[in-house]
């Protein structure tokens, strides 16, 4: 077994980064990313990708994302920027205290190449990069449909979209993590979910590398979860921070992929976890279900843009310090 | 229906009856005490902590009688001390730490707080605004206080064992500010939890912190509690259990879709009705606010309404803000005359006797 550790990214910007892309581009809605950003602009975004990756190196992390640093929309962020969707009004991002903009899909999803080009930039500055995009599910339901007009049709639709995203994103990508957590939010009833895992298997079919469906905020329905392991992944994630309980007896009671993916560093607060405790959690988990996994992802259960600077760092630290060979000793006086 | 509207009621009030006017709270800063605050943070300039607050002594007393010059009949100061509405009471409790902005939307952020410790009561929050506010008003001055529930939950949580416990010890605090408020000559406070919004299911947690924050509070001083932008009806009629005299809503920007929420069951306590949008920086025209005012007037009688914006102005152009407040006052003048004469009739129950 591989203990590998990972985050679902997108990271806080940096805090001169915030400062500046903010007087670059402004505070309103119109002003936000919108997918041919200035010369300018674009390089205070290269310079935060490397700058990003070089935190994530040097905490030793096993896989390292881009950052999504250019997410404004945080998980809507591939449809904001495409050339059919009119970015809406600024709505709620779930139950929290964050906005994004309403991506009113007004014409067909065709291919636009946005997440590959990140990725093309990052895989030049790390030879262990890991895709971090939204999964069919949740991109659907963050979205407003005016093109389709049929949900089925919509969720198909945006799963060709991903999958078409994806099929461009450079070789050097091992790892792609499709973050769902609509799959807990807003769970899908009879006949969607079936679909949602359809769309799942349809965008992780149309990728080589290893692909993690990685649900948060919760555990998945049973059912959610009995048709998710249909879906062609590599691994499930399974959030230990929100509700460890009721993921461990998905996990006993209906199996799981040969690898999974253990969100156990909170994402949301500020508490840092130390590597003991980020053993602990792991170990807790994998002493209470029978499976002999392949890899697992050692990783926050969200993405980390909740949390100031300073603390997501010390997070990204920790993760790296539990997962390597060294003795948990030393790598906490690290920490 | 509240027994401590009347207090509110100006001595020249032109009709017979009265529907309260007021505003949530913020209000947009005069671009002087931005850049008085520019000054403050930059090191070169030959301007300290007291040239600071006397730009915000200065500030809270135009905006106050901005809001007496609309004829606003319970003014604020538009909170003109208040950086934001979390971040400025995490400062003055004992418990918290910075760490650093954290992303709300786009490039708008705020220092999330964290609470790192058991809170706990040092300086007072408000007892010098509300002194200041009221010793430059001719008008009664209300206080807005940002709710237990919401400081807890959008604040990280490193100490407490779960969050409703937090707000528990918040709301105990929150209860020994407004203590200190009354003391001072305070009648009208107002709690802010926006949050309740985001999380409706835990109505019963802004409840019991209610219950923490009435208790001791003498029954001449009106308690109100805004809550904004959610789906009401996953809170209603539950919050008409709280220990509150009015409730302060936010309906103008919905278009009043969600007012029939309110119908069934009766609507017992006090409506502080939102009839002007908050994020919209076209001023309603006083005939529209009338109609919206009339609205109101579906689900309680003219003695439980209070008229007021949707939210805090404070993202709104000034000009634009005073519009609104003055037209508001003209539509509630004009309703009230109208209400004398006979020329409304009020659909909503009467109400009990009590």
């Amino acid at each position: 077994m591989t203990h590998i550790a990972t985050t679902p990214g997108l990271f806080p910007l940096p805090d001169d980064a915030k400062e500046g892309l903010s007087d670059l581009k402004g505070h309103q809605k119109g002003d936000l990313v919108s997918g041919d950003e200035s010369a300018e602009v674009s390089a205070v975004y290269d310079d935060v990708r490397e700058e990003l990756v070089a935190v994530q190196r040097d905490a030793g992390l096993d896989r390292i994302v881009e950052g999504q640093a250019r997410w404004d929309d945080m998980l809507a962020h591939p449809l904001t920027v495409h050339d059919n969707v009119s970015p809406g009004g600024i709505v709620r991002y779930y139950d929290n205290n964050n906005f994004y903009r309403d991506p009113v899909v007004e014409g067909e999803l065709t291919f636009s190449g946005d997440l590959a080009a990140d990725l093309e930039t990052a895989s030049e500055l790390t030879d262990d990069l890991q895709a971090v995009a939204p999964g069919p599910y949740s991109l659907a339901d963050l979205a407003t449909d005016e093109h389709y007009g049929d949900d089925a049709d919509f969720q198909a639709a945006v799963a060709d979209f991903l999958a078409a995203e994806l099929e461009a994103v450079p070789d050097a990508v091992e790892t792609v993590f499709l973050l769902e957590p609509s799959l807990v939010e807003n769970s899908p009833g009879d006949g969607a979910d079936e679909r949602a895992s359809d769309a799942i298997d349809t965008v992780a079919s149309a990728i080589d590398a290893d692909v993690v469906a990685h649900p948060y905020w919760g555990a998945l329905d049973e059912k959610v979860h009995a048709h998710l392991l249909d879906a062609d992944v590599d691994a499930i994630g399974y959030d230990l921070v929100a509700n460890h309980d009721d993921n461990v007896y998905n996990v006993a009671e209906y199996g799981t992929k040969d690898s999974v993916a253990l969100g156990v560093v909170d994402g949301q607060n500020t508490l840092v976890e130390s590597p003991d405790t980020i053993t602990e959690r792991v170990d807790w988990f994998e002493g209470r279900v029978p499976n002999d996994f392949e890899d697992v992802y050692v990783t926050a259960n969200t993405g980390l843009f909740y949390l100031p600077v300073n603390r997501f760092e010390e997070k990204l630290r920790a993760l790296g310090a539990a997962t390597s060979d060294e003795s948990v000793e030393e790598a906490e006086v690290e920490a | 229906m509240s027994g401590n509207r009347e207090q509110f009621r100006p001595e020249d009030h032109p009709n017979d009856h009265f529907l309260l006017t007021t505003v949530v709270g913020s209000y947009p800063k005069p671009k002087w005490l931005d850049r008085s605050k520019d000054l403050l943070e930059d090191e070169d300039a030959d301007f300290g902590a007291d040239e600071w607050d006397e730009a915000k002594d200065d500030a809270a007393r135009l905006i106050t009688e901005e809001h007496e010059r609309a004829g606003l009949d319970v003014v604020v100061d538009g909170e003109m001390r208040r950086n934001e509405m979390v971040e400025f009471f995490a400062h003055r409790i004992d418990g918290y730490e910075f760490n650093g902005p954290v992303k709300v939307w786009g490039h708008n952020y705020f220092d999330k707080p964290s609470v790192v410790d058991e809170v706990s009561y040092d300086e007072s929050w408000l007892v010098d605004e509300y002194e200041f506010t009221a010793s430059v008003a001719d008008r009664p001055v209300k206080v807005p206080i940002t709710g237990p529930y919401t400081l807890a939950n959008w604040s990280f949580n490193e100490a407490y064992d779960d969050e409703e416990s937090l707000a528990y010890d918040l709301a105990d605090l929150v209860n020994e500010e407004i203590e200190k408020l009354v003391d001072t000559g305070a009648r009208y406070i107002q709690i802010d939890e926006p949050a309740l919004a985001t999380t409706p299911d835990d109505h019963a947690i802004v409840g019991e912190c209610l219950e923490r924050i009435a208790a001791g509070i003498p029954d001449d001083v009106r308690i109100g509690l805004h809550v904004c932008y959610g789906d009401y009806s996953r809170i209603y009629p539950e919050i008409l259990e709280f220990p509150v005299d009015e409730f302060d809503l936010e309906l103008a920007n919905g278009d009043y879709e969600q007012l029939s929420v309110f119908e069934d069951p009766e609507f017992t306590a006090d409506l502080a009705l939102g009839v002007v949008d908050a994020h919209v920086a076209d001023v309603e025209s006083v005939e529209e606010i009338e109609a919206n005012i009339r609205k109101g007037l579906e689900v309680v009688p003219p003695e439980q309404l209070t008229v007021s914006p949707d939210c805090g102005v404070k993202l709104l152009p000034r000009e634009v803000a005073y519009g609104k407040m003055a037209n508001l006052v003209e539509a509630a003048r004009n309703v009230e005359a109208d209400l004398d004469t006979g020329d409304i009739d009020v659909s909503a129950p009467t109400p009990a006797d009590d």
